[in-house]
């Protein structure tokens, strides 16, 4: 576990940690780039580094579009190896996880959808469910075991006659930073796509996203946001929380 | 009367294709470690070791928090995935390159286990003759392994990539977790081969213009020159 992530834990918010960090590093005052590379300053975030390779990432979405196979499903493991406490990681600590009242909690719906009325969490219950245990990669460098259930996204597109052929599908959430994420159509079509409800068979607690999640088994696990209030089917590239700071957009494993 | 080429009197040591490729290569594996200590520092693999930050790539925690709201995980990751495409296009060119002009035939192959300890004595004892354009044995064996990192590399980056789309690729490696720790030690592997190239490089320094000019000097690369007139030599 990293220093970040046991700070964040700690309730600590990514500033405290980085006012911090920024003395230290303020003495050592070097770089690899300002060793290595053309100019004396960090050319790291500077504008036109940063943009040029945020362009080469849109090509790497475009490549990662191509690789990616439907109908191929994630190795699935046996029941005996779901752990029951599962990792917390989240830009808030722990302490200011939303507490969301499962009875008048909504999911909107808007966009290319013909039926776009708010569904409730009893009629998502109420739908056909499916469950799988497999591995959670995140982009930070660990990964973890653990079960999940829900209904497949693509049940409810069918159901609510979304536009299966809109590029994009992103997500509202209803936590303290206002998170919030995209995927493309063929993902969100995937299989293992869920609009997840349950871990390890019980209701999904707060820390993990109650009362509703999105998880799937093909993206890193920013892509898979907790806490979700709505769902919009576009033809607009949507962005999200960690993508429009830098983080690759398609982001699949 | 022309004024005295200076050409006349040097040769064609490396060939243009192959040090493109050692210099473009270079930035990128320079810049892939660099984003790659940062990303393993975000999580590390071994609870003893993390990488000090100015040998990282991926900017000051202050202008990461900036731009990125982290601690440099972002940037490094754009970084890694940028150099990834110019080291694709570098190792293409030079499998290409090496395989049609017979370059590979004359630098890798063959590589005797006799040849490699007598010239490992050899060089204990100081007197390891190295001619300009020529591969001795631990030279030979040396680049065979740089290579081999690299494939463990491409190959274990790739199941870390995509663990789901390339999962068939994982199995050899351990899935996954395993293709962590074999990226690690191709990693560590490629280090060394670095320290000791670079090494190499400062006790014979006469190698090193021709890797950036291409051409050494007729007369101390008298067999490298008799190759070269039987053409395409590199």
């Amino acid at each position: 576990m990293s220093i970040e992530s046991k700070l964040r834990d700690a309730g600590l918010s990514g500033r405290d940690v980085v006012d911090l960090r920024r003395r230290v590093f303020m003495q050592r005052g070097l770089s690899l780039s300002a060793l290595t590379l053309l100019t004396g300053c960090d050319i790291t975030d500077t504008k036109p580094v940063d943009s040029f390779l945020r362009m080469i990432g849109r090509i790497n979405d475009g490549v990662q579009g191509a690789l990616f196979r439907p109908h191929k499903l994630a190795r699935t493991f046996p029941e005996s190896m779901v752990p029951k406490e599962f990792r917390f990681n989240a830009q808030y600590g722990a302490g200011r996880v939303p507490i969301i009242n499962p009875q008048t909690w909504r999911l909107e719906l808007s966009g290319l959808i013909s039926d776009n009325r708010p569904w409730s969490l009893e009629q998502l219950q109420s739908m056909p469910q499916s469950s799988y245990v497999a591995r959670h990669v995140c982009v930070e460098g660990w990964s973890m075991i653990g079960k999940w259930g829900g209904v497949p996204l693509k049940t409810l597109f069918e159901r609510i006659g979304a536009d299966l052929r809109a590029k994009y599908v992103a997500f509202r959430c209803d936590d303290p930073i206002n998170y919030s994420s995209s995927i493309d159509m063929a993902s969100a079509l995937h299989p293992q796509t869920i609009l997840c409800l349950t871990y390890a068979d019980r209701p999904i607690e707060p820390k993990f996203g109650a009362p509703m999640r999105l998880k799937m088994t093909t993206k890193l696990g920013f892509k898979q946001p907790k806490h979700v209030t709505s769902i919009q089917v576009t033809n607009e590239y949507p962005g999200g929380y960690w993508e429009d700071l830098g983080y690759n957009w398609f982001a699949g494993v | 009367m022309h004024p005295p080429s200076r050409k006349r009197d040097t040769v064609i040591l490396h060939s243009r294709w192959v040090r493109y490729t050692h210099w473009t290569w270079t930035l990128g594996v320079m810049i892939l470690i660099g984003s790659g200590w940062r990303i393993y520092n975000q999580e590390p693999l071994f609870g003893f070791l993390r990488f000090p930050v100015w040998l990282t790539l991926g900017g000051d925690y202050a202008d990461a928090e900036r731009v990125h709201n982290d601690f440099g995980l972002a940037a490094a990751l754009l970084w890694h995935f940028a150099a990834m495409w110019l080291l694709f296009l570098s190792i293409t060119v030079y499998t290409i390159y090496g395989t049609l002009s017979g370059h590979f035939r004359r630098k890798f192959t063959p590589i005797s286990p006799r040849q490699i300890v007598t010239e490992i004595l050899d060089f204990l004892r100081g007197n390891l003759d190295h001619e300009l354009g020529e591969r001795n044995a631990v030279q030979k064996l040396l680049y065979t392994f740089a290579v081999l990192c690299m494939l463990v590399m491409v190959w274990s980056g790739l199941v870390l990539w995509k663990p789901v789309q390339f999962e068939e690729l994982g199995v050899p490696l351990g899935n996954y977790e395993g293709a962590g720790y074999v990226h690690f030690f191709g990693m560590a592997g490629l280090v060394g081969f670095l320290f000791i190239h670079i090494a190499l490089t400062l006790l014979v320094p006469k190698v090193l213009p021709p890797m950036i000019t291409g051409r050494a000097l007729a007369n101390t690369a008298k067999r490298a020159a008799g190759l070269d007139l039987k053409g395409g030599h590199s």
